[in-house]
């Protein structure tokens, strides 16, 4: 029996990866050769998708990009016991792309089958919540307030203190959520490990809801990940089973429930207050802050939210230390980052390593550059509401600090990159037209200066009394900036601004033509 | 304007719309807290669409004003007024995949179907949407195809997913 995997992960099916595994098994059964084929998240190496994976002694070998029509020439060539093919890729463990990184977050994902508790349980899993029954909550906050960990969703606000305020709050129904509402272009390292690790993020919000009182959880899914959804509603199903859910957890004398929510398409749901708000049934329109929802949060009760990413990494911060994971990273940019390299690159995919490394190594060395084979002109980073950093700032680390100094964000940890045909006049406008389509309408800077912005733009593309209209358009990135309610209009000028003051030439071009 | 409504409801594969069916899905999530979301998802995947009278219910069984239903149903991009095509096709016209020349892609594809952003072929079998980021990023430009993700989509996959459609 030869234990082979293929991936479930939706990028991996994207480029085919339910018809390769119908094709390995069918070509299998016709040559009367037994295997078992796992369904297991990506490796992160996603211009190598769909890679197979076959087990030997040496080690599991990969195959990639695997097509459908190269099956029959990967049977023929032995890769059951790891023969020399095209495709062969050699150890995946052994791969410089693997071996450069540092996986802390991402240590099993690709490695295990997402929906085996034994498996999980085998790579250590379930190891940081017994320490957290064994040390207690007040224990369990400190651990984390210690390691450093800021939260993963783009704030970067420190998690441990997020936990004290709800532990703080006198005892009663409070709530653990997970936001998954990762609507940033160039993202997807949480629904990578919601598919290929989903049980460290249940293990994750078992740790938070014991360190701080709770009893249910909630993961807000956004829509446009529909395979997430499947895997892990079988990932609770399947902790239910195991009975790492439910009551009385492993005669700990802890009950917790997880449910998970799927949205409707709205980005600012993204956005913590607009996220419950949906939760409850609503509009998903931001609220105020203060209250803070660690006082009153879902249903006005305390509640602890968190992205995907900083949830999961909580298990191995408990099972290793809070200073094993302070140990790592830079400054007050502790720990390590998922880096999602995205767009107009060679090798796009995850890559998880220790704060501090340089964004032009980043895209340059580990991205190889553009895959249209042009120089790199901009790289977003963060999302739509993120600065386009040009080459001349490559030398910037990934450090929340480093970045902000630039007027730039890391966010969620995604880098966009484009080529030197980038109309950076075009992308500017795009970034205030996306703001118009997905304000949630509540603060008027945001729900008016993006459709403003829209506009001036458009007048300075036509080459309508340019340097006025710039002017104007600065101003209204200022207002945006300091008069929004929440990140969505706070931080749309980001992309604009940027593309201002390191592209001015996009931004005087003689009358473009609309570039639709 | 009811007739091509009926025949869309119809030719769509959802169940017809009735207002005993769409009171036994919501009366099936008032347990949960805060349902609404998970309802009109319910609603949503019965009936094709969220048809008024459903909000109307809704309402009625949440107790609050139809005007505050109303409020919710159209916040969400994901649910549809009104009967959609047989298949939905979603176009990400995020970043990432304009850096691959998505959005060119996107346009002559529309303007080859005389379709706009939401728009369904007159044959009710494609509605053509936007979507901001599939999470496909390292496959860009991408899509969804009736939930089936799509990497590095060109022109000549658009066609034959239109033509597909269509059959």
């Amino acid at each position: 029996m030869v234990k082979l995997y293929i991936p479930l992960d939706m990028a991996a099916v994207a480029m085919g990866a339910d018809r390769l595994a119908a094709a390995v098994a069918q070509e299998a059964a016709a040559r009367g050769e037994t295997i078992e084929i796992v369904r297991n998240g990506s490796r992160g190496m996603l211009w190598l998708e769909p890679l197979i994976e076959v087990e030997t002694p040496a080690g599991r070998v990969g195959y990639g990009p695997a097509k459908v029509k190269d099956v029959a020439s990967l049977f023929d060539a032995g890769f059951l016991t790891g023969g020399a093919h095209l495709l062969n890729i050699g150890i995946v463990d052994e791969h410089p792309w693997m071996k450069k990184q540092n996986r802390v977050t991402f240590v099993r994902c690709g490695v295990i089958d997402p929906l085996s508790v034994a498996e999980y349980e085998a790579h250590d899993g379930f190891k940081g919540l017994k320490r957290a029954f064994e040390i207690g909550p007040v224990a369990v906050v400190e651990e984390v307030t210690k390691s450093g960990l800021r939260g993963r969703g783009g704030a970067g606000f420190p998690t441990g203190i997020k936990w004290k305020t709800v532990a703080d709050c006198p005892p009663g129904q409070k709530y653990v959520v997970v936001n998954a509402d990762e609507g940033d272009s160039g993202t997807f390292a949480d629904r990578m490990i919601m598919e290929g690790d989903p049980l460290s993020l249940i293990e994750g919000m078992l740790i938070c809801g014991y360190a701080v009182g709770a009893s249910k959880g909630y993961i807000y899914l956004r829509s446009e990940y529909p395979i997430v959804a499947k895997v892990f509603q079988a990932a609770i199903e399947k902790a239910l089973e195991a009975g790492w859910l439910g009551k009385n957890i492993k005669g700990s004398g802890f009950d917790f429930d997880v449910e998970l929510r799927i949205g409707a398409g709205a980005y600012v749901c993204g956005e913590e207050t607009s996220l419950l708000e949906s939760l409850e049934g609503k509009r998903g329109i931001v609220r105020a802050k203060p209250p803070l929802p660690a006082h009153v949060g879902l249903f006005g009760k305390p509640t602890v939210i968190n992205n995907v990413l900083s949830m999961a990494t909580i298990p191995m911060i408990m099972e290793k230390g809070a200073k094993h994971y302070a140990d790592l990273g830079v400054g007050r940019s502790r720990g390590t980052m998922p880096l999602q390299i995205a767009g107009n690159v060679k090798y796009g995919g995850l890559f998880e390593t220790d704060f501090g490394i340089p964004l032009g190594v980043v895209v340059n060395e580990i991205g190889g550059g553009t895959r249209s084979g042009r120089p790199v002109r901009a790289v977003q980073v963060g999302g739509p509401l993120g600065a386009y950093v040009p080459v001349s700032l490559f030398d910037l680390p990934i450090d929340y600090e480093a970045f902000a100094a630039k007027d730039s964000l890391i966010g969620h940890g995604g880098l966009v990159v484009f080529d030197d045909t980038v109309d950076m006049a075009w992308m500017a406008r795009f970034g205030m037209e996306f703001c118009a389509i997905e304000s949630c309408g509540k603060c008027t800077p945001c729900r008016l200066g993006s459709t403003r912005g829209v506009e001036t733009i458009d007048k300075i593309r036509n080459g309508m009394d340019v340097d006025a209209n710039i002017e104007l358009l600065k101003d209204l990135c200022h207002t945006m900036k300091f008069g929004s309610l929440c990140a969505l209009g706070g931080f749309a000028p980001y992309p604009v601004e940027s593309a201002l003051r390191h592209f001015p030439e996009d931004f005087r071009k003689p009358a473009l033509e609309a570039a639709e | 304007m009811r007739n091509v409504q009926a025949e869309r409801e119809e030719m769509s594969g959802a169940a017809q719309y009735n207002d005993e069916r769409a009171r036994e899905i919501i009366a099936a999530h008032m347990g949960l807290e805060g349902p609404a979301m998970p309802i009109l998802h319910a609603l949503q995947k019965e009936f094709g669409y969220v048809p008024d009278a459903a909000v109307k219910e809704m309402a009625e069984a949440l107790n609050i004003s139809r005007a505050e239903m109303h409020g919710v149903v159209t916040f969400y991009h994901d649910f549809h007024r009104a009967p959609h095509g047989r298949h939905t096709l979603k176009i990400c016209r995020a970043e990432s995949c304009q850096s691959m020349g998505a959005e060119r892609q996107a346009r002559a594809f529309l303007d080859k179907l005389k379709l706009d952003w939401g728009g369904t072929t007159p044959d009710g079998a494609l509605s053509v949407e936007a979507v901001y980021c599939l999470g496909l990023c390292a496959h860009s430009p991408s899509a969804l195809y009736d939930g089936e993700p799509i990497g590095r989509v060109d022109a000549e996959m658009l066609d034959e997913i239109a033509a597909e459609a269509r059959d």
